[in-house]
């Protein structure tokens, strides 16, 4: 009686057993794949990688600028220029920067009454540089009551070349400026210059300081 | 059930497949038009959003430990982000350094750092310096084939008392150490000449000619994607005269890394 009581319960618990396990026995024997465990490979395969170098970066600013650069001794006059810049940190930026500007006449031009010291093609005066600059003071500037726009001052300072009067000259740049973004990609930049080179198309070699006033607009990308 | 399971995945190798295979999903995820932006959650206490990028511009927002936000784009070390209701601000990279995905899984928005200098694509820079007495400007771009060989054009401008000009050239470096922080280069390239002498000369004529150089230097990685470089070349003008012009350049200038 016992071992029939026994036999039954073996009986009961290898029914048990394989209704149970059956399924899952013809589970991973018609669909390998899905004892793996896919889920867990999908969840992984999934993880999401925050690609930084994907996202949408704005380090890089283009514009173009106008104004009036003084050319010693040579008077004032319009100056339009281009400017790139690229962004490495929040406070430094690299710029390339070409401008061009005409030389006006001397006073000895002018008093002489017909004399000309340069041809016209002379008169042209282009520049390039290359700068560095410093992002000072950020903050917000406040254009009206609820109107604030993002500003801050600048420092900047270079290298370059200027074509004055026929000749290529080396030319240091050093100045401060004002930018300030009406939005993320949009800004307005005002900007004071000196470019100094030293030239002998006077006679005598000396240092010249050109100043240049300019104002512009540049956008982010 | 999950952990175990985890755990027995062969770690290393997977994880570097899988970051290749998301490396190339990636850019395949979303078209070009579309920008990407990805959603992240606030890991650490809590994260101040700023209305600018940069560290003036005041705090208008505070994100909480486990609100997600969406990073919409950056600007040098900032992210512009957007919460779940909407509010917008920019954020210190370093603030979000360590945040998770929606799975809860780590996710790494690293800076920009030495590491980055090893695996540059495309490098250009400007410097300045002597060249046989004259100064010059120069401006170059790079691309590396290798971590050891990279192919560089370059521009320069000639700029002496009597005489200026421009070079152009074309450069093989090597770079037999590219994992040391001061990396020296060697270069090799050949190029072109013009060299005209100044107005105020008596006339002379504008002269062409090819040249040959070979030049050492070093790349010092400063931060981010700044490097600062020295550079000296050794110039051979290969002249229609019966002498060949030995000129000596020496420069200095930084560059950026992409």
């Amino acid at each position: 009686m016992e071992s029939r009581v026994q036999h039954l319960h073996v009986a009961i618990k290898l029914m048990l057993s394989i209704t149970l396990l059956l399924p899952q026995a013809s589970f991973a024997a018609t669909d390998p794949d899905e004892l793996e465990l896919e889920p867990l490979v999908i969840r992984e395969d999934d993880r999401r990688q925050v690609d930084v170098d994907q996202i949408d970066s704005e380090d890089f600013e283009i514009g173009a600028y106008g104004g009036i650069m003084s050319i010693e001794d040579f008077g004032s006059d319009t100056v339009v220029g281009v400017r790139a810049a690229y962004h490495v940190t929040e406070d430094f930026f690299i710029e390339g920067v070409y401008g061009q500007s005409t030389l006006g006449e001397t006073s000895f031009e002018t008093l002489s009454g017909g004399a000309r010291l340069l041809t016209d093609e002379e008169r042209d005066f282009t520049y390039y540089n290359l700068s560095v600059g410093v992002n000072l003071f950020p903050g917000e500037s406040f254009l009206a009551r609820r109107w604030a726009w993002r500003g801050g001052l600048y420092l900047i300072g270079g290298i370059g070349s200027s074509e004055f009067g026929g000749d290529e000259l080396f030319t240091y740049n050093a100045g401060i400026g004002y930018r300030l973004a009406a939005t993320d990609w949009l800004a307005f930049r005002f900007d004071v210059r000196d470019h100094v080179f030293s030239s002998d198309l006077l006679g005598s070699e000396e240092t010249k300081h050109n100043l240049e006033i300019s104002g512009g607009l540049t956008i982010f990308f | 059930m999950i952990k175990p399971r985890r755990k027995r995945m062969p770690g290393k190798l997977i994880q570097r497949l899988l970051l290749c295979a998301s490396a190339i999903a990636a850019p395949i995820s979303h078209a070009w038009w579309e920008s990407y932006q990805p959603e992240v959650v606030v890991a650490d206490p809590y994260v101040e959003m700023h209305t600018g990028p940069g560290r003036g511009y005041p705090i208008h927002h505070v994100v909480g430990q486990g609100d997600s936000v969406t990073v919409l784009k950056r600007k040098t070390s900032w992210y512009r982000v957007r919460t779940a209701r909407g509010k917008e601000g920019w954020v210190n990279r370093d603030s979000i350094r360590d945040t998770l995905d929606l799975d809860g899984q780590p996710v790494q928005m690293d800076a920009i750092g030495f590491s980055d200098y090893g695996r540059r694509d495309w490098e250009f820079g400007m410097s300045t310096g002597d060249f046989g007495g004259a100064a010059s400007i120069s401006g170059y771009l790079g691309y590396s084939l290798t971590r050891n060989i990279s192919l560089q054009v370059e521009g320069s401008q000639i700029l002496g008392d009597f005489s200026d000009g421009y070079m152009g050239s074309a450069n093989i470096v090597m770079h037999p150490f590219p994992q040391w922080r001061v990396s020296p280069f060697f270069t090799i390239g050949s190029g072109i000449i013009t060299i005209k002498p100044q107005s105020t000369i008596v006339q002379a004529e504008d002269r062409t000619d090819e040249i040959v150089h070979a030049g050492l230097g070093a790349n010092a990685y400063l931060s981010d994607r700044f490097l600062l470089r020295v550079e000296y070349k050794r110039h051979t003008v290969l002249t229609s005269r019966d002498d060949n012009e030995e000129i000596n350049q020496w420069k200095v200038g930084f560059s950026i890394f992409m």
